[in-house]
C-alpha cells in the first residue's frame, strides 16, 4: 500500500474525448498512455515518478478493463527488459523509472533492446531527478540516449505538451524501430494543470494475443552477425527515419519573430524558465509571445541539422540553453555550423553555468548577459541600466544563523533505534568501517548519528564493503542494506557475493515492510496482503537460501538493547562468513496511515484502546540533550523553561509523538536519565478497570497527601 | 515553422502573474496548503499552477511548494515551475527559520513581497544535539524579516492551529486570507476548506482564528515573551514551617535589591529539595558572596552564586527523582500534557536504569564507601542493580516503591552522595571566592562553570570532567588580565559538543601561550 492513494484521482483516467482533464503531470502521462492504446506497462518506483507507479497500481481496474498488463517490476533492468514484448509484436509498451540511477541499472537491457530494435512502440519514461530536491548524483540521461542510440524527448513542461509527447513518442518509436525515452523533470511530474482528453484505446494487440501466436526473428537477437548489422541499421535506417519523423511532424517548435539577429535554442523542459527570464527582461508577455526567436527542442536526440541551420540563418548568434554537463547539444550544434561553414556564433556555457540547475536567477543572468552583449537594442532602458538597491548586506548575516535542515528520519521511525544501537556499540567497541546503501536508512550519515562512509548504489551496501575482508584485521566491517535494495539487487550482488567470497563482515538488513523511501510501495517481503501481488516472502529464508549460516532476526527494532547485543555478537563471534542481522519493524509513516483510522473507529465504537505517548519531566531533565544525540526524532525537541535558575533548554516531547518507544529504550540502553515516561491513555476502559483505577488513585492520593501536608508548597512554581 | 508575428507592444505585462512560494518543513502539510491556494484561485476565475518537489525532501527536511496564478482570459499563460530570487509576491513560511531561509535565498524583496511567517520554532537536529543551548537566535531573523519584506505578517500560527485542533496549513491559509495579498474574499477561502472532507470543521476553526488574529494584529509583532514574573513569596503549609520560611525571607530582604529575586528562587528550590534548614544553609553560603560584593560594590558574584549554589545543592539523585515523580502536581501535569481529564484511565511507565554508583550513593556514608573501595563487591552489587527498570507509577506497588525512595530525603545528609557533592561544592565555591579577591570577574566566571555539571550517570561524569578541564587552565591563566574571558570561552566551548572537542582545542590554545 503506497504512501499516497490515487484511488479517487484515477477515475479521471476514464474521461472521454473532448472532456477537460485537470490534475497532476504524472496522472496526465498515465492518461496519455491509455489514449495511445498501450498494451503493457511496467516500472520501478523512485522520485519523481514514484507517483506514476502508484497511479498505475491504483488504476489496475481500469487497466484490466482495457486489457492492459501492468507490472511493478523488480528493478529498472526488469522494467526495460519487459519491453522485449515489443520486439517481435506490434504491441505498444511503456516502462518508467527514476533517472539516472534507474537508467544505470537498466542500461544492459536498454543496450540490447536498442540494438535489436522494436516493432511495437516502446516508450521509456524517465523521471529526471536533477537540481534542488534531488536525492541522487547529478548526471544526464542524455548520455544514455547517445550511447545506445535511442531517441530522447524532452517536452515543454505543461500538460498538453507532455501528453502530445507520449503520443509522438510511440509513433516515433514505431516509425524508426527504436525505443524512445521521454524525460520529465521533478516539478513537471508534480505540476498541476489541464488538457483536453481523448478516448482511451484498447491495445491493437494484447499480450494475450501475442502469447497465443508466438513469433521470432533471429535477425532481431543480439548475437553476431546480427549485432553488426544492427549497428549499421541504426545509422543507415533508424536514425534517418527518426530525423524525418521529427522534422515532418514538427516535434520541435519555433516561437517568436521570423527575422531577428539573435535566437535561443533550448531543451523543451527549459521552456518555461526561459520564457520567464524573457518576461522579466521585458521581451515576452504573459502568454509566451516573445521578441527573441526560440527554437524549442522537444526532441533533444537526435537533432535535426537542417532545421537548426534554418533557424540560424540571418542570426549573428544563438544561445543554447542546455542544463547539466557535458554540453552535448551545444557541441553538436557547433559542429553542424562549422561543417556548414555557417557564420552564426553558438554561445552556451560561456554565459550559462557549466554545472548546476538552471534556476530562475541563472536564466535571468545568463540570458540577460547574452542579450546585453549581442542585442542590447532589444532591451528596455530600465533593464539595460537598472537602478538597483542592494539589500544583500543584512541577508548575508542570516547564513550564519539559519540552520541547515536536511531530510531525516520521520517521527517514530523504526530505523532510528537501529542506528542508536550502532552508535552505542561504537562507543563500546570503537569506530568501524560502515558501508551505507540507498534508502531512508542513508539518513544515518547525518547528525545525530553520523554513521556510514560510502553509498555505492541500490542494494550495493554490503557489496561496497566487500574489499574489507581481511584475516589480519581485528575489526569487521558493518554494512547496511534496506529491504527495498535487498530485493532490487542486494540478494545476489551483496548477499550472494559475500557468501561466495567468504566475507566475514556484518550485514544489517533494514526491513520496514515496504520500499519506504520511494513512497511505501509493497515488495516481496511486505507483510500486507496485496490483491494483485504476491507478498510475505521472508527475507530470512532468502538469505538462508543464499547460503548464509549466521542469521539473526530482530522482530522489534525498538529493542535497542537487543539490537546492540546482536550487533556485539555479530562483531565478535568466531563464526566465519557473513553475519546477517535482519532488523524488522514497520515504517511508521505507513503504520500510522494504516492504524490511525482503525484506532479512531475503534475508539468511536466504544472499544477499549490503549494509546501511548512519551513525555519528559522537565524538572528532572538537566538539559544535556544526550537523548537527542541518540535520536533526532522530530517530536523530541528543546524547550526553554521560565526559570532563571536554568541556563539550558530542557528536552520536550510534542503532540506529534506516536509513542514508538525509542526514547525510553535509548534512555535505558544508554543509561541516560530518568526523566522519560510513557503515558498510555486507556480509551473506553471497562467498568472493572475504572473501578480498580479509582481505587488505586485513591490510595496513591492518600500517600501523596500524607507527605505533602507536612512540607511547604510554593504556589506559583 | 510555427512563427508568430510580434505585435508592437506585448499583450500584458508579467506583473499580472501572482507568484507565491511556501517554505515548510516536511510533514507540515505544505502540499495541502498549495492545493487549497490553487483551488481558491481557480474558484475566483484565475488560472493557477502549483508545483512541488516530492520525495526524500519531504522527510522532515526543508521543502518548497510554488504556485503561480493570473486572471483567466481564455489563453494559457506561461508559468514558471520554481520561485526565483527577487520575483516572489507572497512568501509563506511555516516556521521562523524557514522564513529566514526564504530571506536568505532572496525570495523576499522589500518593494514587493508580502511575508507571512509563523513565529514558532522547530529546532533542527543540529540545534538540538548541543549539550548547551544550540538554538539559532530568533531576534536577528525577526529583525531582518522586517527589513526584507514589503509587508510582514508574523504570529505563532502553529499555536493557533493546535488550539483549534488542526494543522498549521489551515492557520497559514487564514493568515493569507487576512493579509489581503490575494484579491479574494474571506468566504471564497472558507468555501474551499468546507469542501476539504475529513477535518474540515477543525480546519475552519483554525482558519477563522488565524484570520481574526492576523486582521487584529495588522503588522503587529509577536507578543512579548513574558510579563513581569511573580515574585513567588507565597507558600502554603503548616504554620510552624511558614513562620520559619518568613524568617528566611527576612534575611533575603536584607540583600541588595538586584540579588533578591535570584536568591528567593534559589531558596525556594533548595527548601523544596530538602527542608528549611537546608534553605538556611544555602543563605549562609550566599552571605559570603554578598559580603564579598559589598567591597566590590557590584552584585554579579552574588547573583551568580545565588543561582549556581542552588543548583549545586539540588544535585540530581535517586531521592529527588523519586520525590518529583510521586507528587500530586506531577500527576496533574502529565494528564494535562497527554490531554485527558481526571476521569480517564492513564497508565504511566517510568524508565530507570540505576547502577551500583547510584545505589552506593544512596547508602550511609561509611557503608557506601566500604563497597566502593572493594571492586569485587562493587561489581557484584552492580550485577544485581545495573539493568533497565520500567516502573509503573499508576500501580500501587510501583508508586509505593518510589514513594519510599522519595522518603529517604529525611536521611539524605548522612548519605554518601551528599558528602561527595558537598565536598565538591565547598572546593568550587571557595576557589571562586578566593579568586574573586584578586580578580573579581574571574571569580564570577568560576561560579558560572557550575553550569557544566548536569545529567545522570555517564552524562554527569562527562560534565564533571569538562568542569575539571576548564578549571585546570586556571594555573596557566594565572596573572593574565583576560583570565575571566578565557574561562568564559572555555565554558562555552565545553557546551558545544558532547566529547569536548571544541574544549580541547581551546585548552590547547591556552597551553600554547602559557608556554611562551
Amino acid at each position: 500500500m503506497a504512501e499516497r492513494s490515487f484511488a479517487k484521482e484515477v477515475e479521471k483516467l476514464r474521461l472521454g474525448a473532448g472532456e477537460e482533464f485537470s490534475g497532476e503531470g504524472i496522472l496526465a502521462i498515465t492518461k496519455a498512455l491509455l489514449q495511445c492504446g498501450v498494451g503493457y506497462v511496467g516500472g520501478y518506483q523512485g522520485a519523481p515518478i514514484s507517483h506514476l507507479m502508484d497511479v498505475l497500481a491504483d488504476a489496475q481496474d481500469i487497466l484490466g478493463e482495457l486489457g492492459v498488463h501492468f507490472e511493478a517490476s523488480a528493478s529498472e533492468a526488469t522494467a526495460t527488459a519487459m519491453l522485449a514484448a515489443s520486439v517481435h509484436y506490434p504491441i505498444r509498451g511503456a516502462a518508467t523509472f527514476k533517472s539516472t540511477v534507474g537508467t544505470n541499472v537498466a542500461s544492459d537491457a536498454l543496450a540490447n533492446l536498442a540494438s535489436g530494435g522494436v516493432t511495437g512502440g516502446a516508450l521509456i519514461i524517465v523521471g529526471e531527478d536533477y537540481g534542488e530536491g534531488s536525492s541522487i548524483m547529478q548526471e544526464r540521461s542524455h548520455a544514455f540516449a547517445m550511447k545506445s542510440q535511442v531517441w530522447l524527448l524532452d517536452p515543454r513542461p505543461n500538460l498538453p505538451s507532455i501528453v502530445k509527447s507520449v503520443e509522438d513518442g510511440f509513433e516515433l518509436s514505431e516509425a524508426s524501430n527504436t525505443p524512445v525515452m521521454l524525460q520529465v523533470r521533478i516539478r513537471c511530474c508534480h505540476v498541476h494543470g489541464q488538457f483536453t482528453a481523448k478516448d482511451n484505446q484498447r491495445p491493437r494487440m494484447t499480450v494475450a494475443n501475442a502469447l497465443d501466436a508466438p513469433r521470432r526473428d533471429t535477425k532481431r537477437i543480439v548475437l553476431p552477425p546480427a549485432s553488426f548489422l544492427h549497428e549499421k541499421e541504426k545509422v543507415e535506417k533508424r536514425w534517418p527515419a527518426a530525423v524525418e519523423f521529427i522534422r515532418s511532424r514538427k516535434i520541435n517548435e519555433v516561437f517568436g519573430p521570423d527575422i531577428a539577429r539573435v535566437g535561443i535554442v533550448l531543451q523543451g523542459g527549459m521552456y518555461n524558465g526561459v520564457v520567464r527570464a524573457l518576461q522579466r527582461l521585458g521581451l515576452a508577455d504573459l502568454y509566451g509571445e516573445t521578441r527573441v526567436p526560440l527554437y524549442v527542442l522537444n526532441a533533444v536526440y537526435p537533432l535535426v541539422e537542417d532545421e537548426f541551420l534554418n533557424f540560424c540563418d540571418g542570426k549573428d548568434a544563438v544561445l543554447v540553453i542546455e542544463e547539466g554537463q557535458p554540453n552535448y547539444i551545444e557541441q553538436a550544434f557547433a559542429s553542424m555550423l562549422h561543417k556548414a561553414c555557417h557564420t552564426t556564433r553558438v554561445i552556451g556555457k560561456e554565459v550559462m553555468p557549466m554545472a548546476g540547475e538552471y534556476t530562475g536567477q541563472v536564466m535571468l543572468d545568463g540570458i540577460g548577459a547574452f542579450l546585453r552583449e549581442r542585442a542590447s537594442q532589444l532591451l528596455p532602458a530600465h533593464i539595460r541600466a537598472p537602478n538597483t538597491t542592494d539589500i544583500s548586506q543584512d541577508m548575508s548575516d542570516l547564513a550564519a544563523i539559519v540552520p541547515g535542515r536536511p531530510p531525516g528520519f520521520c517521527t517514530g521511525c523504526p530505523e532510528r533505534p537501529i542506528f542508536a544501537a550502532t552508535k552505542l556499540i561504537e562507543q563500546e567497541l570503537g569506530p568501524h568501517h560502515i558501508a551505507s546503501d540507498i534508502g531512508c536508512h542513508l539518513f544515518s550519515i547525518m547528525p545525530p548519528f553520523e554513521l556510514g562512509a560510502t553509498t555505492m548504489g541500490y542494494g550495493l551496501g554490503p557489496a561496497s564493503a566487500s574489499a574489507f575482508n581481511s584475516p589480519d584485521a581485528r575489526r569487521r566491517s558493518i554494512s547496511f542494506v534496506g529491504d527495498g535494495g535487498f530485493w532490487h539487487n542486494g540478494l545476489t550482488s551483496s548477499i550472494g557475493n559475500a557468501v561466495f567470497n567468504r566475507n566475514d563482515g556484518v550485514i544489517v538488513i533494514v526491513d520496514n515492510y515496504y520500499s519506504a523511501a520511494t513512497g511505501g510501495q509493497d515488495i516481496l517481503s511486505s507483510r500486507a496482503s496485496n490483491r494483485s501481488k504476491s507478498t510475505k516472502h521472508p527475507i530470512a529464508e532468502a538469505v538462508k537460501g543464499m547460503g548464509v549460516k549466521w542469521v539473526r532476526h530482530i522482530e522489534n527494532t525498538y529493542d535497542v538493547n537487543g539490537m546492540r547485543n546482536t550487533l556485539r555478537e555479530a562483531l565478535s563471534t568466531p563464526d566465519t562468513g557473513p553475519k546477517v542481522i535482519i532488523a524488522s519493524s514497520e515504517c511508521m509513516l505507513n503504520r500510522q496511515r494504516r492504524e490511525k483510522p482503525l484506532i479512531d473507529t475503534a475508539i468511536k465504537a466504544g472499544q477499549t484502546v490503549v494509546k501511548p505517548k512519551f513525555g519528559i519531566d522537565e524538572d528532572i531533565c538537566t538539559g544535556d540533550h544526550a537523548c537527542m544525540r541518540l535520536s533526532g526524532c522530530p517530536s523530541l525537541s528543546v524547550k526553554t523553561l521560565d526559570d532563571p535558575l536554568r541556563d539550558d533548554p530542557v528536552a520536550h516531547i510534542d503532540q506529534s509523538c506516536v509513542g514508538c518507544g525509542n526514547c525510553g529504550e535509548v534512555a535505558d540502553a544508554a543509561v541516560l536519565c530518568p526523566s522519560f515516561y510513557r503515558a498510555d491513555v486507556v480509551h473506553n476502559p471497562g467498568p472493572w478497570r475504572q473501578f480498580a483505577d479509582r481505587l488505586r488513585r485513591k490510595m496513591i492520593r492518600a500517600l501523596q497527601n500524607r507527605r505533602e501536608k507536612r512540607r511547604l508548597e510554593f504556589l506559583d512554581a | 515553422m510555427i512563427g508568430s508575428s510580434l505585435a508592437g507592444t506585448l499583450a500584458e505585462d508579467t506583473g499580472a502573474i501572482i507568484k507565491l512560494a511556501i517554505l515548510a518543513v516536511g510533514g507540515q502539510g505544505g502540499g495541502v496548503l498549495a492545493d487549497w491556494i490553487t483551488a481558491v484561485a481557480e474558484h475566483n476565475g484565475y488560472r493557477a499552477q502549483s508545483t512541488s518537489v516530492a520525495g526524500v525532501a519531504q522527510r522532515t527536511g526543508a521543502t518548497i511548494y510554488y504556485v503561480e496564478m493570473c486572471r483567466d482570459t481564455g489563453r494559457m499563460p506561461v508559468f514558471a515551475l520554481a520561485p526565483a530570487q527577487g520575483d516572489v509576491d507572497i512568501l509563506i513560511a511555516a516556521e521562523l527559520m524557514e522564513a529566514g531561509r526564504a530571506v536568505m535565498r532572496g525570495f523576499v524583496t522589500p518593494n514587493r513581497t508580502t511575508l507571512i511567517a509563523s513565529s514558532h520554532r522547530i529546532a533542527a537536529v543540529s540545534e538540538k544535539i548541543e549539550p548547551g543551548d544550540g538554538r539559532a537566535p530568533s531576534d536577528q531573523v525577526m529583525a531582518t524579516m522586517k527589513n526584507a519584506a514589503r509587508h510582514l505578517v508574523c504570529l505563532d500560527l502553529e499555536k493557533v492551529a493546535l488550539e483549534a485542533g488542526s494543522m498549521i496549513s489551515a492557520s497559514l491559509f487564514g493568515a493569507l486570507a487576512a493579509s489581503g495579498a490575494l484579491p479574494f474574499d474571506r468566504e471564497s477561502y472558507a468555501s474551499i476548506l468546507s469542501g476539504s472532507g475529513r477535518g474540515a470543521a477543525a480546519s475552519l476553526r483554525a482558519f477563522a482564528a488565524a484570520y481574526d488574529q492576523t486582521s487584529k494584529a495588522g503588522q503587529a509583532e509577536p507578543a512579548a515573551a513574558s510579563e513581569a514574573r511573580p515574585t513567588g513569596k507565597q507558600a502554603k503549609g503548616p504554620a510552624r514551617l511558614l513562620a520559619q520560611w518568613q524568617q528566611l525571607n527576612v534575611r533575603i530582604a536584607a540583600y541588595p535589591m538586584p540579588v533578591q529575586d535570584m536568591a528567593l528562587r534559589g531558596l525556594r528550590k533548595v527548601t523544596d529539595y530538602q527542608d528549611l534548614a537546608y534553605g538556611a544553609e544555602y543563605l549562609d553560603r550566599l552571605d559570603m558572596a554578598v559580603k564579598a560584593d559589598l567591597a566590590a560594590e557590584t552584585c554579579a558574584l552574588s547573583i551568580a552564586a545565588a543561582k549556581h549554589l542552588a543548583n549545586a545543592m539540588c544535585y540530581d539523585d535517586m531521592i529527588r527523582v523519586a520525590d518529583l515523580k510521586t507528587r500530586s502536581k506531577r500527576d496533574g501535569r502529565v494528564r494535562a500534557e497527554v490531554g485527558i481529564n481526571d476521569a480517564a484511565v492513564l497508565q504511566l511507565t517510568e524508565y530507570f536504569h540505576p547502577r551500583a554508583e547510584e545505589f552506593c550513593g544512596t547508602l550511609p556514608l561509611s557503608l557506601g564507601r566500604y563497597i566502593e573501595k572493594r571492586p569485587k563487591l562493587f561489581a557484584w552489587v552492580d550485577r544485581r542493580i545495573n539493568r533497565g527498570r520500567h516502573i509503573r507509577t499508576d500501580s500501587m506497588s510501583g508508586f509505593a516503591m518510589l514513594w519510599c525512595v522519595g522518603g529517604l530525603r529525611r536521611w539524605r545528609r548522612s548519605l554518601l552522595r551528599h558528602h561527595v557533592e558537598m565536598d565538591h561544592l565547598q572546593r568550587w565555591y571557595k576557589l571562586a571566592l578566593d579568586r574573586a579577591g584578586d580578580d573579581y570577574a574571574l571569580g564570577v566566571e568560576i561560579i558560572h562553570c557550575r553550569r557544566l555539571i548536569k545529567g545522570y550517570s555517564d552524562t554527569h561524569v562527562r560534565g564533571q570532567s569538562k568542569f575539571d578541564r576548564v578549571l585546570s587552565s586556571l594555573d596557566d591563566l594565572r596573572g593574565r588580565a583576560d583570565a575571566a574571558d578565557w574561562i568564559r570561552r572555555l565554558r562555552e566551548a565545553a557546551l558545544k559538543d558532547e566529547k569536548g572537542t571544541a574544549l580541547d582545542g581551546a585548552l590547547k590554545t591556552i597551553a600554547s601561550f602559557s608556554r611562551r
